[in-house]
């Protein structure tokens, strides 16, 4: 029971810490339950559909279909990730300020939405894959342990739903003004993390072999293997032993946002347009 | 109108990133290939023996009627195996030592280990 409580937990934990930071960067905007709720079990039905269809998934792309998909979909959060905080570069002023644009904004704002709701749908898609395979294994062998199996696993999700819980509770204790910076941070870094998980997956499957050499081994530090490890994993995209390339994608996004979000910024330039 | 162009730029930006940097694809060696099989927790064999600083094939073959994931912290791997089937891994090359992989789903008992020298 223990070891499918750890098993299931370890799983949806990262779910869990994605989801609560959305829900905190979503927090004043209106109808966002729904979205986030609606990514949610997109994401659990995707996740069933991957885990029914897993052996053919494999056999895909020469037996890479997995690595090829992970990477795929690690790539959609990175760019909604990004655009939700080129949005926000743009239009959070309005949504924290401006009540006479707040129309205008909540109408866009769905759009901000739907990127974020394809990410929670990434999150528990990614893991949710996993746990409903390995429960399911567990189910259909109708050992005396099923019932104990059922339970651990059930209660590794509650903890991953309290993970979310904290997550949001602690990041709501932030003030709104520095709310925003915050998560713009957070958001970026995770974003950079997912990317750098992708190329992961692509080395995986040989598709990607340029720069290959590891950066350096930070496991006698910190495993990426232990609690600390897995959560800075998921939030900032920590590995023990990161190659050349992961780091270079991982600098590569971060500026990427950066110059975008500058780009897109430019309340001045806005406010002249608007008058001419 | 700005939020649309600043989405279609945003996918530009990454897309054109994405194929700068991916000048290498397809450079796939060929490789010695390694049959593991995997029955009742337990892997066939448990000790793999392969050359250092070489590239590596596993052909996992999962007997079971349960899926596994075929997990190695150290080797970087992970791959989930559907039941009674067979899934290829790609191991980089290794530094001589000791590189233990598991079955996620059962990783207190189902355990392997590979011996690069």
């Amino acid at each position: 029971m223990i070891a499918a409580l750890i098993i299931v937990f370890r799983e949806v934990f990262e779910a869990g810490l994605i989801i609560g930071i959305v829900l905190a960067v979503t927090r004043s905007v209106p109808n966002r339950n729904r979205w986030i709720g609606g990514g949610l079990v997109a994401g659990i039905a995707a996740a069933c559909v991957v885990a029914i269809f897993a052996g053919g998934l494999s056999h895909l792309f020469a037996g890479m279909g997995q690595e090829v998909f992970n990477a795929t979909i690690l790539s959609i959060a990175v760019v909604m990730l990004t655009w939700h905080n080129v949005w926000m570069a743009r239009h959070g002023r309005e949504l924290a300020g401006d009540m006479r644009a707040i129309g205008q904004a909540v109408a866009e704002g769905s759009k901000s939405l739907l990127a974020l709701a394809v990410v929670v749908a990434v999150a528990v898609l990614r893991e949710g894959s996993e746990v409903v395979l390995f429960l399911y294994g567990v189910l259909a062998s109708g050992d005396d342990t099923t019932v104990g199996v059922a339970l651990g696993g059930f209660g590794g999700m509650l903890l991953g739903a309290a993970t979310c819980a904290l997550t949001y509770f602690g990041l709501l204790r932030i003030p709104m003004r520095a709310l925003f910076g915050t998560t713009t941070v957070l958001i970026a870094l995770l974003a950079a993390g997912m990317a750098a998980q992708a190329v992961a997956f692509l080395m995986q499957a040989n598709w990607l072999t340029a720069l290959d050499t590891v950066a350096w081994d930070s496991g006698w530090l910190l495993s990426d293997s232990s609690i600390i490890g897995r959560a800075l994993h998921t939030l900032i995209g920590y590995t023990d032993q990161p190659t050349v390339m992961q780091l270079a994608v991982y600098l590569a996004v971060l500026l990427a946002t950066f110059v975008l979000m500058r780009m897109f910024s430019t309340p001045a330039k806005m406010s002249r347009t608007a008058q001419a | 109108m700005f939020a649309s162009i600043s989405f279609r730029s945003v996918c530009v930006a990454v897309a054109l990133a994405g194929v700068s940097l991916f000048g290498a694809i397809g450079a796939r060696a060929q490789s010695t290939e390694i049959q593991i099989s995997y029955k009742d927790k337990a892997f066939t064999p448990a000790e793999v023996s392969i050359p250092a600083n070489t590239a590596v094939t596993f052909k996992v073959k999962n007997l079971s009627d349960k899926a596994m994931e075929f997990e190695s912290k150290p080797l970087k791997i992970e791959k989930v195996i559907a039941a009674k089937s067979e899934a290829i891994i790609n191991v980089r090359p290794q530094k001589a030592g000791q590189y233990k992989f598991v079955d996620e789903f059962n990783e207190d008992v189902a355990i392997g280990k590979v011996i690069v020298k």
